[in-house]
């Protein structure tokens, strides 16, 4: 076998030329595909990273009714025997495995116009009721004033802490820390404001990617949990927020979280549920969309593919010819059928091998190329690269099993009058 | 007796038309002889060298090698016996143009499933043999024609075969260089191996211990029974050529006339 594969680099080198046109239509396929697959999964990569937020790996679980998330206003009320989140099931949920921490947290929409700073409202933005954890386990940071502290929840002060959108909305050019602002009635003093602590920008490429990654934008206020009751209703279900070691345990964690959390409630309707708000399933579906345009690329790159594989065919059939006085006597010395049939089979792998290996370098040089020029975003796939080697390697043997077997089957006493 | 050959017939069928090559062959080589096969192109020599060799198969007849007969043997087995039982010397020599003198050697080595390491040392030990381990490494092309049919002739022992078949061996050669290689098939008959050469030139079958003659497919060790014998089997064939001939313008005629009566 080594010797042959020698025997096979000696036959390319000796027909440089010849040998790299043969190539040429294995190199153009592979290439292509490569540079395809690298888009897509650049593409992919980069759809998954806006959505989910770069080692951000929180995860949110929310209460559902049938298909929709449950919201509790003035108007909804609560489902009957769904209670809030005790501290015995936080504590099973901080056990789950990868979960580095938790945190229960109430939100209302401010549709109505809950909170106030003079005449500015925060119309669109949230107002959210959160743990002494919350904050910690979304990974965001005070810029300005202080946090929560657990005084802040013993003694019910109204206080409260502002993101950089609230700010903006509510105290246009105004130092906002120690101002009173009104939140559904009740005077809330400012005693900070947050910010995520990883900066995180998505890549926006289309309008359709700003509503997708856009939707939480008008600002947020926060105030203590146990203040929550004082404005809002005592009884209300929370939410819960989990952060995990990485992205790839997000799915699992959240499921797991969900269902601690439905084993705690008791609703009389049974379509009300805790939901994890899957983040990768929604990338998931985003991609096949650009995936199933790109596959069609990938097929036309197979045409190529084929085209060289008949070329790899072709000039083995003229190797046989040329060589077939060389086969003669190989037979009359004593080869059998089978080492001349793997001789030449071995001479086409190693043909569209080298040509496979060669495409994928040119493929990644390609794909570079393109998000250099293009501006979009590639990332080679190992897996890809190998496969690539691997299907040029099985095209040397579908396109060269001819050949070879032409050869394994030529008359000695022909093959040797030959001159 | 290591090779027998009873009643050997090959006919080679161009176009319909069946052209009797060998008629008839009886020959059988004792282990250790030295035989030359004389005859002019085209008397069929070639066609009995490549049965000898296992390369062709005989219309009719037996052949016994080394005690076994050798034909209805399949593709592989034949392959076998070429490989252990004889080896080929060629008047092209055919050796790989790519490959040096010690890989053209070894290259039937690779065929019996030889070691790597084996290999090296039984292809250098080889070549000495025929007095070339100083050019091992040496490619075709920067040898000499008798230094080729060396390389050959040592690629063809390297398996140890009982026999050694060579076609027309100094044909391509100058005088002493074919000199040379018959004193090395005397050195190898010296020491056991069967030679079997083909040849038109009398002064190399001169070399043998015993020549056969081969003329229009008939086999002989008298030269002129050979030729008259040939002579007497194509008298045949033409009358019977003849006959046929004749038959088959009767049996036109014959249905002309059925023809003119059905009309």
């Amino acid at each position: 076998m080594l010797e042959n594969i020698r025997m096979s680099f000696k036959g390319i080198w000796s027909h440089k030329m010849r040998s790299f046109l043969t190539m040429l239509g294995i190199i153009i396929g592979i290439a292509a595909i490569i540079a395809i697959v690298s888009t897509i999964k650049g593409t992919n990569e980069q759809i998954k990273q806006n959505l989910i937020g770069s080692g951000n790996n929180t995860v949110k679980i929310l209460l559902n009714q049938g298909d929709y998330q449950l919201e509790i206003d003035e108007y909804t009320s609560v489902p009957d025997g769904v209670t809030q989140i005790s501290d015995e099931t936080m504590k099973k949920i901080r056990k789950i495995d990868h979960v580095v921490s938790a945190a229960r947290y109430l939100r209302r929409t401010d549709y109505s116009g809950y909170v106030f700073y003079l005449n500015n409202s925060l119309s669109g933005g949230s107002v959210n009721g959160v743990d002494l954890d919350y904050f910690e386990t979304l990974d965001y940071v005070i810029r300005k004033g202080r946090g929560f502290s657990q005084k802040d929840y013993d003694d019910y002060n109204k206080v409260a802490i502002l993101d950089e959108d609230s700010v903006e909305t509510l105290f246009p050019g105004e130092d906002p820390i120690g101002k009173t602002i009104e939140i559904n009635k009740e005077p809330f003093v400012v005693i900070g404001i947050v910010t995520s602590g990883t900066t995180f920008e998505p890549t926006i490429n289309s309008e359709e990617d700003y509503y997708t990654y856009y939707q939480e934008s008008a600002g947020s206020v926060y105030i203590p949990s146990s203040d929550w009751p004082i404005v809002f209703r005592f009884d209300e279900p929370e939410s819960l927020v989990i952060q995990v070691e990485s992205t790839d345990d997000m799915t699992s964690a959240g499921k797991a979280a969900a269902d601690i959390l439905n084993a705690a409630i008791s609703p009389t309707d049974d379509t009300v549920l805790y939901k994890a708000e899957d983040l990768l399933e929604q990338a998931k579906e985003i991609q096949q969309l650009s995936e199933s345009t790109n596959n069609m690329l990938i097929w036309i790159a197979g045409i190529s593919l084929l085209v060289g594989g008949i070329g790899v065919m072709n000039i083995m059939l003229v190797t046989v010819t040329e060589r077939t006085q060389e086969i003669g006597l190989k037979k009359a010395i004593g080869a059998k059928k089978n080492k001349i049939l793997g001789q030449f089979l071995t001479e086409a792998v190693v043909l569209t091998s080298l040509g496979g290996i060669i495409g994928v370098i040119s493929g990644i040089v390609l794909a570079e190329i393109i998000s250099r020029v293009a501006d979009m975003p590639v990332a080679i796939s190992g897996p890809a690269a190998v496969g690539a080697v691997a299907f040029s390697m099985v095209i040397g043997i579908v396109f060269g099993m001819m050949p070879s077997y032409k050869a394994a089957n030529l008359d000695p006493i022909e093959a040797l009058r030959r001159e | 007796m290591i090779l027998s050959l009873e009643h050997i017939y090959k006919d080679y069928v161009q176009d319909k038309l069946v052209v009797p090559v060998l008629k008839d062959i009886n020959l059988s080589v004792e282990e250790g002889e030295y035989v030359a096969i004389m005859g002019p192109s085209g008397s069929g020599k070639t066609t009995l060298m490549n049965i000898i060799g296992c390369l062709d198969h005989p219309t009719s007849g037996e052949y016994i090698l080394d005690g076994k007969s050798v034909l209805g043997l399949r593709d592989n087995a034949l392959s076998d016996v070429r490989l252990n039982s004889i080896g080929f010397v060629f008047q092209t020599f055919q050796l790989m143009p790519r490959e040096s003198a010690l890989e053209n050697v070894c290259l039937p080595l690779s065929y019996a499933g030889v070691k790597k390491s084996e290999k090296k040392e039984r292809a250098m030990k080889a070549l000495e043999r025929v007095g070339l381990k100083e050019r091992a490494l040496f490619k075709p092309t920067q040898l000499s024609g008798g230094q080729k049919q060396r390389v050959a002739i040592a690629r063809a022992m390297i398996n140890n075969p009982k026999i050694l078949l060579a076609d027309e061996p100094t044909g391509a050669l100058d005088q002493k260089s074919g000199e040379q290689i018959m004193r090395l098939f005397k050195k190898l008959n010296e020491e056991g191996v069967t030679i079997i050469m083909i040849t038109h030139d009398p002064k190399i079958a001169q070399n043998a211990k015993k020549i056969y003659y081969i003329i229009d497919g008939v086999i002989s060790e008298d030269e002129e029974k050979a030729r008259s014998t040939a002579e007497a089997l194509e008298k045949e064939e033409a009358m019977e050529d003849d006959f046929l001939i004749e038959n088959e313008k009767s049996d036109n005629e014959k249905q002309e006339v059925a023809s003119d009566e059905n009309s």
